[in-house]
């Protein structure tokens, strides 16, 4: 098919997504990630029986969190479909990076570089 | 196990927004099961605490610790060496855990994140519902081994009451009567009888109602 998606995705593949729990999620935004998007199987037909429901459960805990803590819940979400639907995935991909255009980088990143600079300017006044 | 369900993360953040080195200490009992204080709920808790303060410009360390448990001093002995490094204690045990932290570690301010709710069975994944209150005098062998006292919201002991509707208690139609329930019971073990029998008055000394309560075990103190 040869369909492309935008390069600002970044691919972590896990045996089931119900694999993935809000800590992972979490621990993304807190290494900058601007948005997490989880990939499950269509809903009915996990392998597992019910490991994209818990992760559909889980992104909906990391969504309260985020919000609650001012990065915002919009910036992760759960899509389902099946593992031969390429078109959809660049759908997903495509709709996710236009939402994490819209909502700005994450809020985490841009406060690390500011106490990063802080912190640098302060050393080098410090030292000269 | 005791139940409990985690506090807003607004209400955590604003009791300890003006400590600069915080720990987030989690139980690996009962809190764990029930998904509200464990080891992963500390992960949770300190990563978005993390996010928060750094957002807001403010320098805070934040430390993870789980406990076996909080409610036994050797194990609240495990964070002596460590408890110096931080300003306060965000305790995600039951209030127990809370409690005996606090006692523990008498000057350090040590702060609940989750709110204990109740001795309870876990009925379904994500579902608890209260079994027991505790009461000291257990009746349950009268009873057909369900508790009016935790499951009747009248807590009576001759039931049921005018209440009792299609098997549903008036104050919730999703609430089961508790009585009907041990009528049904006691009429599947084939022991209707027992029901006829008037429960004599109950001591409630014994429960809450009596003072904080203490058992000393001599045959097990050294």
């Amino acid at each position: 098919m040869r369909l492309s998606y935008p390069t600002s995705i970044k691919i972590i593949r896990v045996p089931c997504t119900g694999k993935v729990d809000t800590l992972h999620i979490m621990r993304a935004f807190e290494k900058g990630a601007d948005g997490v998007y989880v990939v499950g199987c269509r809903e009915g037909d996990c392998h597992f029986n019910s490991g994209n429901f818990r992760a559909k459960k889980r992104v909906e805990q990391a969504k309260e969190i985020l919000d609650s803590i001012g990065i915002g819940g919009n910036r992760v979400r759960m899509c389902n479909l099946s593992s031969s639907d390429g078109p959809l995935f660049v759908k997903y991909a495509a709709e996710m990076h236009d939402c994490i255009c819209a909502a700005g980088p994450n809020p985490i990143k841009l406060a690390a570089r500011k106490k990063a600079t802080t912190e640098a300017g302060s050393t080098l006044a410090a030292s000269g | 196990m005791i139940v409990a369900d985690k506090k807003p993360i607004e209400e955590i953040i604003d009791t300890v927004k003006d400590f600069r080195n915080i720990l987030i200490l989690g139980c690996n009992e009962c809190v764990t099961v029930c998904e509200a204080g464990g080891k992963k709920e500390v992960g949770l808790l300190a990563s978005a605490l993390r996010m928060y303060f750094l957002q807001q410009g403010h320098e805070v360390n934040i430390g993870e610790r789980t406990l076996e448990r909080q409610c036994d001093h050797e194990y609240l002995e495990e964070i002596r060496d460590i408890i110096d490094q931080y300003d306060a204690v965000v305790s995600i045990a039951c209030g127990v855990g809370v409690q005996f932290t606090a006692e523990k570690y008498h000057s350090k301010p040590v702060y609940p994140g989750v709110n204990t709710l109740f001795m309870g069975a876990n009925e379904a994944r994500g579902v608890w519902t209260e079994r027991c209150q505790g009461c000291g005098q257990c009746i349950l062998a009268v009873t057909g081994s369900i508790c009016p006292v935790s499951r009747c919201a009248k807590r009576i002991l001759n039931g049921p009451c005018g209440g009792s509707a299609a098997g549903k208690c008036e104050i919730n139609k999703d609430v089961d009567c508790a009585w009907q329930l041990i009528i049904d019971r006691l009429k599947a073990l084939g022991r209707l009888e027992e029901y006829e029998s008037i429960c004599p008055l109950k001591d409630w000394s014994s429960d809450r109602a009596g003072g904080p309560r203490k058992v000393v075990r001599e045959d097990l103190k050294l």
